[in-house]
């Protein structure tokens, strides 16, 4: 990992839009949309709080790190909206359970609503954020998160609602974890603030995906910076990464028109097919598979980028990400490709957060490799 | 026979329709006091087409004057804003992220209650009388009238808000109360919104609405009244007096409605052509197809339902340069009629392409004579470009389809342009927005979530549909021409009980046609 001066270190007002754009973007379709959250945000900062943003190796080894999310479904969080009081609360609960006081917060997701939670957390407890989170991206599930797959027990995960409805789950692995705090939230109406994964600052510094807060900020500016210059801001996002600090390799997939739309539910997932068809050759199209977030895109059969790379739609003119429930007929977009981290990729990540996890190809090729 | 009549910013137009037929249209300047203006184009039309009052059988107004009053934040109210939501949903205050000069005008008080729904449809908490008695004093108190009532969830539910409301009426008698579940769907924030923009403009809409009534008894019309709203239905003149905000897009509305009716054609591309813009839309079994996406009003965003449409800057006005390769988005506007060549003015614009172009006679087309042809063949060019850009967009497959011209700015293109199979200028293509007024239905709509495992997916959409039809019976609509429009399903993941986002419309004719 190579590491550098970040520029950004609190994160501000006038830095928010780019903020929530960036987020967007790495939540790859899911994540719930970043808006309420990003009020939430604005509240807060508005109020003059200024949340500090920490490298991960500004903590100590021995400190206590916590994650903070909302779990549930994104279309139930734009009614009951997140609850910073109630995660708090988790937040405290699990250092009572720790017999220790956290020093960092760290977002488990950085794609989607749950960028911002550990901000408005922050503004709350004046607790710093680490420039981090265990995904990357956006995954549906809680074991999907380079915390477990590099060792840290996702349990104890305390789930809990704004009516002081507090659960532990102690479970005997990650996958468990996970299946027993979603029926915990659905009987708390599908939307729980949740502390998990908690950890020491070393294992935080193993274990997570370094740099995803300022990586989303830089990505939405690169998109608001080409825009106010008028120049292509598809150009502005290809450029960004060509240059940026994790040397990211991206690629434009395809250009094109959303013509064809098939969703369905089934086993709780929300999946999908999208199929885009070139703006110059009507013959020639790709599909991209969806299920909550895009996780492959083929163009015959063959495979263009798949997870856990990410697969991004963009507005065609302006660049602005589109979420999965969003995408609709008619729309024009481009699809770009982005090489997720070195520690997002091994077998172990790849065992469960890959394509033959997720069931959407048999073997893994690094979007890098694809011709 | 019926009247429709079309109040926008600049022009207000007026038709009268018998038997289907545009009879006699004429157009006016919008006056200050909108209910003269009402008055003198019904005035007009009559005198024109020689017809008794006493033949008319409904009259049909669309207006953008209360959308146009929050733009200019213009005589609007001071409210108070209460969320039924604890202990949940109290996270965001009301009108975050509002424009700042708009929240002082309303001059807000916030209040946050227990009550709410889950998803699934258990209560948050139960609704607590002695709290909201509390809060209706309170307000009593403080001499506010305009009250926005919004429960967690009141698109699954209306209960609670019904019973707030009816608490705080008899505090406050004299209360204009806005609820959120008339107004808009799932969405807390921005069905909270378009609730508060609603509770502002209520008092607004009873001034407006009475002096169109007034306009018809100075006219001797005993025929009903109607207003048009966002979908191309109407509503009666008292919902319109409580629910303004439900009028908000009717202008686009109208228009797309009008052209597809003057043409004929029920599914169709409609591009309106103005002097500035075109807007583009699609119109599906003569409805406007509707925006997926969240809309900004007056820089306040909701979740109304507003016509898919998009916006170009190509209208007659629109500057000419580069040697014609940039046509638009700057245009003299409303100055067309002194500034464009073929008016002796000193301006290339659109219009004066068209006229030499197509050899039209408007103002004077020796003015054009010594164009060069280039500069028309780029301008063309750069024109179907635009259009064909445009339509392209609002397409959903690529089979070629009809496209409906109307507007004033209909002049710049004749040609049939690639991806449409028909390109229709119907007459009265001008004032296609008075005529979208008169053709106006009733509609009857449900929309919120149904778990299928309780009654099965037939027998819950059964149901739906026969609540839907009662509604569109309930707004005036004659039985037997009930039909449903629109059927959506839309499962909602994680969600137990197989539960599904069902949204179904009917429609229907006016009992009186």
């Amino acid at each position: 990992m190579t590491w550098r001066i970040i520029k950004m270190e609190k994160l501000t007002l006038d830095k928010i839009d780019d903020f929530l754009r960036g987020t967007a973007f790495l939540g790859t379709g899911g994540g719930g949309n970043p808006y309420v959250g990003g009020l939430m945000l604005r509240q807060e900062l508005e109020k003059g709080f200024e949340p500090k943003l920490i490298k991960g190796d500004e903590v100590a080894d021995d400190d206590l790190v916590l994650p903070i999310a909302n779990m549930g479904a994104p279309t139930v969080l734009v009614e009951k909206l997140p609850n910073a009081k109630s995660a708090v609360k988790a937040l405290r609960k699990m250092e009572e359970l720790m017999g220790k006081k956290c020093k960092a917060l760290i977002a488990a997701e950085a794609g989607g609503i749950n960028g911002t939670l550990p901000f408005i957390v922050s503004a709350y407890t004046g607790l710093p954020v680490i420039d981090a989170d265990g995904m990357g991206r956006a995954f549906p599930e809680l074991q999907m998160c380079t915390f477990g797959v590099y060792g840290v027990n996702c349990s104890p995960v305390i789930v809990r609602d704004e009516k002081d409805n507090e659960m532990i789950v102690n479970a005997e692995n990650n996958h468990a974890s996970e299946m027993f705090a979603r029926v915990i939230c659905m009987q708390m109406g599908t939307k729980s603030e949740i502390c998990l994964y908690p950890m020491t600052g070393k294992q935080m510094k193993e274990t997570s995906v370094h740099h995803t807060v300022t990586l989303a900020y830089e990505i939405g500016k690169s998109i608001g910076d080409a825009r106010d210059k008028g120049t292509d801001p598809l150009d502005g996002i290809v450029e960004y990464f060509k240059n940026s600090f994790d040397k990211r390799f991206c690629k434009l997939l395809f250009q094109g028109k959303v013509t064809d739309l098939l969703r369905e539910t089934t086993d709780g997932w929300a999946r999908g097919e999208v199929k885009i068809t070139s703006l110059t050759d009507p013959n020639e199209n790709i599909l991209v598979k969806l299920q909550n977030e895009f996780l492959i895109a083929l163009k015959n059969g063959k495979p263009l980028a798949m997870v856990p790379d990410l697969i991004c739609l963009v507005d065609l003119e302006n660049a602005e990400p589109i979420t999965a429930e969003d995408v609709k007929y008619g729309q024009r977009v481009n699809v770009i490709g982005v090489s997720v981290p070195p520690n997002m990729r091994t077998k172990a990540a790849l065992d469960t957060f890959g394509p033959v996890p997720f069931k959407v190809f048999d073997k893994y090729i690094p979007i890098e490799e694809i011709k | 026979m019926q009247i429709g009549v079309d109040v926008g910013g600049t022009n207000t137009d007026g038709i009268i329709l018998s038997n289907g037929k545009v009879l006699v249209s004429e157009k006016t300047t919008t006056t200050e006091d909108v209910g003269d203006g009402v008055f003198n184009i019904i005035q007009t039309v009559l005198k024109k087409g020689d017809i008794s009052p006493n033949k008319i059988s409904s009259v049909m107004i669309g207006t953008t004057h209360f959308t146009n009053a929050l733009v200019e934040r213009k005589k609007l109210q001071q409210i108070a804003a209460i969320r039924l939501a604890l202990p949940a949903a109290d996270s965001l205050e009301q009108m975050i992220g509002w424009p700042k000069d708009l929240v002082s005008n309303l001059n807000p008080i916030k209040y946050f209650a227990k009550g709410g729904y889950e998803v699934d449809g258990r209560e948050i908490s139960k609704l607590d009388k002695d709290e909201i008695i509390k809060i209706a004093e309170e307000i009593a108190n403080k001499n506010y009238t305009n009250i926005a009532i919004n429960s967690v969830y009141s698109p699954l539910n209306s209960e609670m808000e019904l019973e707030a409301n009816e608490i705080i009426k008899k505090i406050i008698p004299n209360s204009n109360i806005s609820l959120s579940h008339s107004i808009g769907k799932v969405g807390l924030i921005e069905r909270e919104n378009a609730t508060i923009i609603n509770a502002a403009l209520t008092n607004l809409a009873e001034e407006i609405v009475e002096s169109f009534k007034n306009a018809l008894k100075k006219l001797e019309i005993n025929a009903p009244l109607y207003i048009s709203q966002n979908d191309g239905t109407l509503m009666k003149p008292d919902k319109v007096k409580q629910y303004p905000v439900l009028t908000f897009a009717c202008g686009p509305t109208n228009s797309m409605r009008g052209a597809a009716y003057l043409s004929g054609i029920e599914d169709s591309i409609i591009v309106d052509i103005g002097g500035t813009t075109s807007d583009i839309g699609y119109i599906k079994s003569g409805f406007p197809r509707q925006s997926a996406i969240a809309t900004d009003v007056g820089g306040v965003r909701t979740n109304f339902r507003m016509p898919d449409i998009i916006s170009i800057g190509l209208g007659g006005g629109s500057l000419i340069r580069e040697n014609g390769n940039l046509v638009g988005p700057d245009s003299v506007g409303f100055r067309l009629s002194e500034k464009a060549l073929v008016f002796g003015g000193d301006t290339l614009t659109a219009t004066d392409i068209a006229v030499k172009h197509y050899d039209l006679d408007i103002g004077d087309k020796s003015l054009v004579n010594n164009l060069d042809d280039s500069i028309i063949k780029n301008a063309k060019k750069e024109i179907t470009r635009l259009l064909e850009d445009a339509v392209d967009k609002m397409k959903t497959s690529s089979e070629k389809v009809p496209a409906v011209f109307v507007g004033g700015g209909t002049i710049l293109n004749r040609e049939n342009l690639n991806g449409i199979s028909e390109l229709v200028i119907p007459d009265n293509f001008a004032v296609a927005n008075a005529v979208g007024a008169a053709l106006g239905q009733v509609s009857g709509e449900v929309d919120r979530v149904f778990h299928y495992d309780n009654l099965g997916r037939d027998k819950t959409i059964e149901l739906a549909t026969e609540e839907a039809k009662q509604l569109a019976k309930d707004a005036g609509a004659k039985e037997s021409s009930i039909e449903i429009n629109e059927i959506n399903e839309n499962p909602l993941a994680y969600l137990p009980g197989k539960s599904v986002r069902l949204q179904i419309k009917a429609i229907g004719d006016l009992e009186n046609y």
